[in-house]
């Protein structure tokens, strides 16, 4: 009985002990207070939040240890044994900011990233496809960006004073080697891909990451999309063709697949906009792909994206030599492309990123001389009328293996390393007009090594440090690319980048084999940048320095092939880079503005010294103005591009000096060219409509503004041409539909 | 003796449990009242989370207590004018509204506070998100309504999202008004399971159509 007693009386005790008061204050590191942090008496409810001054109190019936803890968003949790007798408790709490991607400086020089979910992205990736300059071309869109040039005699990326091949795209961290249709003579070729295939897109003109080589330039870094949000069926019209596809997504939302095909045809667009070339194969493209992406149990994905096109155009234009007579062009091309990928978290931290790829492309050329009725005519005196008529086949095959780890250490640090594998086998057959074959196969295996970190030392401070290991069979020598980046943030939220790097490549295909042993041409970047981002506006300015070494020169092989011959090459680019984004002063207008100040020389290939190239301009500027008017659900996009003229030459062999001497020479006149887009999307909003319908009507050089690209020369050099493009205007109307199947029954069926 | 002992223990055990659940009871009813007045001030709804999520983690397994720390974390969402931060907030409320599903599977109301935390993403930039999270939202409101037709408010959240559509975009007054006098319809029957059981959003309903007329 004495022992109930003794119970109930402690029971009783306990019920009237005293009560304790806990208070104190919470400031970071620096001593800032913090607001809006829980503090929690472990496992029971009593605590508090602090206030704006950071400090806080309540008063507990709690005695004895307790642990006291405090968690805030954004920063280290607290925690602290507390023994509770009868005193008051005063605490004074310091808890550590977390690096966290929210808050951390983003390192950022040398790359544009157009994404929808990352930080740091200077475009959505709406504004690739709504770009009116760039007519849903992927590649194009990044014209309007500072660094680029406005090449449009041929395709792909010119950046910073390198030519296009200096630049490489790589989709899914797999390197895409005829990423552009074939190039056709005179005629920028547009991109293969479909943009509504990815989600993310980095734009790189200088310093990019060591997971990438093979490029001095610049690295377009392609990321495709993973499942998509609903199962959906697309149809497309317009003048140039017509396409459909459709996306599955399967019920539990952890797969999908989807198969797409794609004619084009550009009789009506022929009809709609006059060429100046005279097209005897009107072009014509045929394009299906295949996708399936899984959703793996640890989160990881697996993707595949598949690709198969086939093309082909004739067109005969005047020959430059001669009034009478005609160039015929035709082209065959057939191209695959196979990628497959998968990323899984392995545990511990650790994720693997891994990827194969297989490509085929082969293109079928057949150039003729002909008369004013079309027939092939051979002229053999003087001797360079003869090599006019010749065939051209290439069959290329390349594969890819990849694999990337990345382990993440605390906060935002993450060390990453792999290995890229590349094997390319490259066969040419030249037929000259006698019929005289010359067959070469160049063969190359490419392997490299990388390690790359990422050190966040505070939210202030990051760097990112790695180092590319590569050896070629081609050049048989290895090198070593270290690259470097730091970025610094300022403390209104502004920040400067510094990145620096060395960039290695081995000759274009075209100049293999090498006549004797050549090394790597190299460029070293140098990159300094003030960046300041806004929700809704961006500004950035860089300075850039790069210097070219160890450039292919060229000499012609008694077959009369320009062979990659040595590395005395060399060149330098510099330039100052601004880019002006504003969505906020002009109500729901968004635009951007980019200028570019570019100083280049170069001595290579056939260049006769160290001298501006012919596709780089020393000004160039873009304006996109993009407004959309909600009311009659219609968004109106123009651009504006403009470059000052570019060089053109006529290099002239002295039998003397047994060399190429500058035999006229002269500027472009300035680039100016206007587009306009209208987007109409009358289902806007209108939940009720299954069909998602995309009105587009676009127009290039709007003001049919006389663009000179370059000049041709007649082969004694009397006589130039200027490359214009192919028509002056080009209209494009298309409309595009999107059938939604509605899956939201099945959604909530499954969650039942 | 050992008999009284054991009466005593297992008495003091029940009262103890019974003083438990009194306190739990008495702490939420109090929050709860507090939860109307801290719309005024982010800084109160803050506190009111942090509170909520201290009975939860006490408790272990009340759900309720989960689901009213959700709902202050994603409500702060709404009246943080810093944009950047909510995402981070909106994950939060995530986290707090998982466990409260985790305790009690199917729940109509924890669908209502997901349907908001995916239109607080949204509103983040909704001409970027709206693709992403506006079926997101809508999902877990037809899925609200599935999984307890008599709930008035995932017509409330529903109602207040076409209010709040441009009318060239499907939305405006006199598409809303409908489904917030249905909600209101409910509203006026619904009946909480206890007194600690969600029970908001009337006001804001009559308010709502008040507006609309």
């Amino acid at each position: 009985m004495k022992f109930v007693i003794t119970i109930i009386l402690s029971v009783l005790i306990i019920s009237v002990k005293g009560q304790v008061k806990i208070s104190g204050n919470i400031a970071d590191t620096k001593g800032k207070p913090i607001y809006g942090v829980s503090i929690t008496l472990k496992d029971t409810y009593d605590g508090a939040t602090t206030d704006s001054s950071g400090n806080f109190a309540f008063v507990t019936n709690e005695t004895g240890k307790h642990i006291l803890e405090a968690t805030i968003i954004g920063y280290s949790s607290f925690a602290q044994e507390i023994n509770i007798a009868k005193e008051p408790i005063n605490l004074h709490i310091k808890i550590k900011e977390l690096v966290t991607e929210l808050k951390a400086v983003v390192i950022s020089a040398g790359s544009f990233v157009a994404s929808d979910k990352n930080k740091g992205a200077v475009l959505s990736a709406l504004d690739v496809v709504t770009t009116p300059s760039a007519n849903g071309d992927v590649t194009s869109a990044f014209k309007t960006l500072p660094g680029t040039q406005q090449v449009g005699e041929s395709e792909g990326l010119f950046v910073r004073g390198g030519t296009a091949t200096e630049s490489k795209i790589y989709m899914d961290g797999n390197l895409v080697n005829n990423f552009f249709y074939s190039s056709t003579p005179g005629m920028a070729t547009r991109g293969r891909f479909n943009p509504f295939l990815f989600k993310g897109t980095i734009f790189s003109s200088g310093g990019y990451s060591a997971l990438y080589g093979q490029a001095l330039s610049s690295a377009l870094i392609l990321e495709s999309t993973d499942l998509p949000e609903r199962t959906q069926a697309d149809l497309g019209i317009s003048v140039i063709g017509l396409g459909g596809g459709i996306q599955h997504l399967a019920k539990n939302k952890k797969s999908s697949w989807g198969v797409s095909y794609n004619y084009a045809n550009l009789w009506l667009a022929f009809k709609f906009n006059k060429y100046k070339q005279d097209f005897y194969t009107i072009p014509v493209y045929h394009q299906g792909d295949a996708n399936f992406r899984i959703r793996t149990k640890n989160g990881g994905m697996i993707k595949y994206y598949g690709y198969i096109s086939s093309n082909k155009t004739g067109f005969r234009s005047p020959d430059i030599d001669s009034t009478l007579l005609k160039d015929a062009f035709a082209i065959d091309n057939f191209n695959t492309y196979q990628n497959l990928n998968w990323r899984e978290n392995i545990g511990t931290g650790w994720k693997l990123t891994t990827g194969i790829s297989y490509s085929t492309n082969k293109d079928d050329i057949n150039n003729e001389l002909q008369d004013a009725s079309n027939q092939k005519q051979v002229i053999t005196t003087p001797a360079f009328y003869a090599f006019k008529n010749f065939k051209l086949k290439n069959v290329a095959q390349y594969a890819q293996a990849r694999f990337v780890l990345d382990k993440k250490l605390n906060g935002l640090n993450v060390i990453r390393f792999g290995s890229d594998y590349f094997y390319s086998r490259e066969k040419s057959t030249y037929t000259l007009y006698n019929g005289t074959k010359y067959a070469e196969t160049v063969t190359d295996n490419l392997a490299a090594i990388f390690a790359e970190a990422d050190i966040y030392i505070t939210n202030n401070l990051a760097a990112k440090i790695g180092s590319r290991v590569e050896h070629s069979q081609v050049v048989d020598k290895w090198n070593i690319a270290p690259r470097v980046s730091v970025a610094y943030k300022f403390k209104d939220n502004s920040q400067a980048s510094f990145a620096y790097g060395l960039f290695y490549q081995n000759p274009e295909r075209k100049y293999l084999p090498a006549i004797a042993g050549i090394d790597y041409s190299r460029a070293a970047h140098y990159i300094l940048q003030y960046q300041k981002l806004t929700s809704d506006r961006t500004f950035r300015v860089e300075a850039f320095y790069k210097k070219y070494t160890n450039l292919y020169k060229t000499s012609v092989s008694p077959t009369g092939q320009e062979l990659a011959a040595n590395n005395n090459g060399y060149g330098y680019a510099q330039g100052l880079e601004l880019f002006f984004r504003d969505k906020k002063t002009f109500k729901d207008v968004d635009y951007w503005i980019s200028y570019s100040y570019l100083d280049t020389k170069r001595d290579y290939l056939n260049y006769p010294s160290s001298i501006m190239p012919t596709f780089a301009a020393n000004h160039t500027a873009a304006v996109v103005v993009k407004k959309f008017f909600t009311k009659i659900k219609t968004g109106f996009n123009l651009s504006y591009n403009f470059a000052t003229g570019r060089p053109y030459y006529y290099f002239a062999y002295d039998n003397n000096q047994n060399k190429y001497v500058i035999g006229d020479a002269g500027k472009t006149i300035n680039y100016n060219s206007m587009s306009f887009s209208v987007n109409y999307l009358p289902n806007l909003g209108n939940d009720k409509k299954k069909t998602f319908i995309v009105w587009v009507l676009g127009v290039n050089n709007v003001l049919g503004q006389k663009q000179v690209f370059n000049y041709n020369y007649t082969n004694d050099g009397s006589r130039k041409e200027a490359v214009t493009p192919p028509s002056k205007r080009f209209i494009f109307l298309g409309c595009f539909l999107s059938f939604g199947v509605d899956r939201t029954q099945d959604a909530i069926n499954n969650n039942l | 003796m050992k008999k009284v002992f054991l009466i005593a223990a297992v008495s003091f055990l029940t009262i103890g449990a019974k003083a438990q659940s009194d306190k739990y009871i008495a702490s939420m009813k109090s929050n709860i009242a507090a939860i109307d007045t801290s719309f005024k001030n982010p800084i109160n709804l803050l506190t009111l989370a942090n509170k909520f999520e201290r009975i939860a983690i006490a408790e272990k397994n009340q759900w309720l207590a989960y689901y009213y720390a959700a709902f202050c974390q994603v409500n702060y969402t709404y009246m943080e004018q810093d944009k950047s931060k909510v995402d981070a907030i909106a994950d939060k409320a995530t986290e707090l509204i998982d466990k409260a599903d985790a305790l009690m599977p199917n729940n109509s109301e924890i669908s209502c506070i997901k349907s908001m935390i995916a239109s607080a993403h949204m509103m983040v930039n909704p001409m970027q998100r709206y693709q992403e999270y506006g079926p997101e939202a809508q999902s877990y409101i037809d899925a609200a309504m599935q999984q307890d037709p008599s709930n008035p408010r995932p017509e409330y959240l529903k109602g207040q999202g076409i209010k709040y559509t441009p009318e060239q975009f499907g939305g405006g007054c006199a598409a809303a008004k409908p489904v917030l006098q249905s909600s209101l319809d409910k509203y006026n029957t619904f009946k909480p399971a206890s007194d600690i059981h969600p029970n908001w959003g009337k006001e804001r309903v009559e308010m709502l159509l008040n507006e609309c007329k």
